[in-house]
């Protein structure tokens, strides 16, 4: 019996009904007719533009994450952080647990998502597509739930706010290229067709 | 509509959770395994209502502590004071921040809070059978999804004050053991959110043949 059957016929993830998806116009989007979930969409941009705007989040990563995100001035003392340099005192204080938590939401898994987007983006581009993409892309949405930089963003402002009532507190360089970072991973997810995508990776259980 | 509508599981398929791929079942009560991701293939989420209320049971008695253990603690000359995320709340509030409070305020307890009760009215719901309000019910869950991430806001806050304010002898934060209890509640409640399957909801609406596996 062939396993594989139409590639526009979906069942919608939240109520499982059975619905074809029509041909999109570019920028058009398709719901389920049945509880309105988002089912696919055909972004309007050039195809090229999610690897564009995952190569630039990939470089500012690397920036917020290595130059202080905040920095501390009080009578003569100075202090600075990164994202690793938080989740690190937070281990050090004894609160292990917490500490592991803060650094897989806020540096393990999003330095993961994009590295995993980066190497899938290029690898469905080669010639003959590599077996593992299909494998990495499951694992890649698994790692998005868990990425939660934008909250991380707004807690680092919140504590900037609370503390400059003490010290004064400058942002550092690190937190222009997160505001960066914050602003190109949803373009990333915007622009990206993500049916196409697992249309294009190699199957798990294809002939070798 | 005439007759039940048509469903992958009515339909002898299943929908791969993780690239929505159809496929025939392997076997029947045993899907087995999506031929082109390797995700373990289900009809509907395996003892989704029993592990959707471990999580919420724990994630509730878990808000408890966290809101009554302090998540900082600050040490002054002057001696240490413990703040729970009340305090830290009342504390950007009189130091003229009210926005800032607001939004710590919904973040860290109300959307826990409303996460706890949503995802219980969903899963009374469904063992009840209840046939109305499908499509708002869905829609009910899919903004606990999308919002829960936002209440683990205040253990970046605690962690970033803890990382910046270490300025021993004169002032130290370190944090409490409110935060673990915190993060705890965070992670249960967004695990039980995973664990929810929304496509109860539809078996009941509109039942036609029940759905095995």
């Amino acid at each position: 019996m062939d396993a594989r059957l139409s590639a526009d016929a979906v069942a919608c993830p939240d109520c499982d009904l059975l619905q074809r998806i029509p041909a999109l116009a570019p920028g058009g989007k398709a719901a389920c007719i049945r509880c309105g979930r988002a089912l696919a969409k055909q972004p309007s941009g050039s195809p090229d533009l999610p690897l564009a705007l995952t190569v630039a989040a990939a470089i500012m990563l690397i920036v917020c994450n290595t130059l202080p995100l905040m920095e501390l001035h009080v009578v003569g003392r100075f202090a600075s952080t990164t994202i690793a340099g938080g989740a690190y005192e937070m281990w050090l204080q004894g609160q292990r647990v917490t500490s592991v938590l803060v650094a897989f939401c806020a540096l393990i898994a999003p330095v993961g998502y994009v590295s995993f987007m980066l190497t899938l983006l290029i690898a469905v581009r080669l010639p003959s597509v590599p077996p593992w993409t299909g494998e990495m892309l499951r694992w890649m949405g698994h790692l998005q739930v868990w990425s939660m930089l934008e909250v991380v963003m707004l807690g680092i402002l919140v504590a900037l706010v609370k503390i400059a009532e003490l010290a004064t507190v400058d942002p550092g360089i690190g937190m222009y290229a997160f505001g960066a970072v914050i602003l190109l991973m949803p373009a990333i997810g915007v622009n990206l067709d993500r049916r196409e995508l697992w249309r294009r990776v190699e199957w798990m259980d294809a002939p070798r | 509509m005439k007759g039940p509508t048509l469903t992958a599981a009515r339909a002898g398929l299943v929908s791969c959770e993780a690239c929505h791929l159809l496929s025939r079942p392997a076997g029947a009560g045993e899907p087995g395994f999506c031929g082109r991701c390797g995700e373990k293939l289900e009809n509907r989420r395996r003892g989704s209502i029993a592990t959707t209320w471990a999580l919420l049971i724990s994630a509730a008695i878990c808000y408890i502590p966290a809101n009554m253990l302090p998540v900082l603690d600050t040490t002054t000359p002057q001696g240490t004071e413990g703040d729970t995320i009340l305090g830290g709340v009342a504390f950007l509030y009189t130091s003229g921040s009210w926005p800032l409070a607001i939004l710590v305020l919904i973040a860290s307890v109300m959307i826990p809070l409303g996460k706890l009760i949503s995802l219980a009215y969903l899963l009374i719901s469904v063992q009840r059978g209840s046939v109305k309000g499908g499509r708002e019910r869905t829609r009910l869950y899919r903004l606990v999804v999308i919002i829960g991430r936002w209440s683990m806001l205040d253990v970046f806050v605690d962690t970033f004050t803890v990382a910046l304010v270490q300025l021993q002898p004169l002032m130290s934060v370190a944090p409490g053991q409110g935060v673990l209890f915190f993060a705890a509640v965070v992670v249960l409640t967004m695990l039980a959110a995973e664990s929810f399957d929304p496509r109860l909801i539809w078996d009941s609406v509109d039942p036609g043949e029940p759905v095995h596996g």
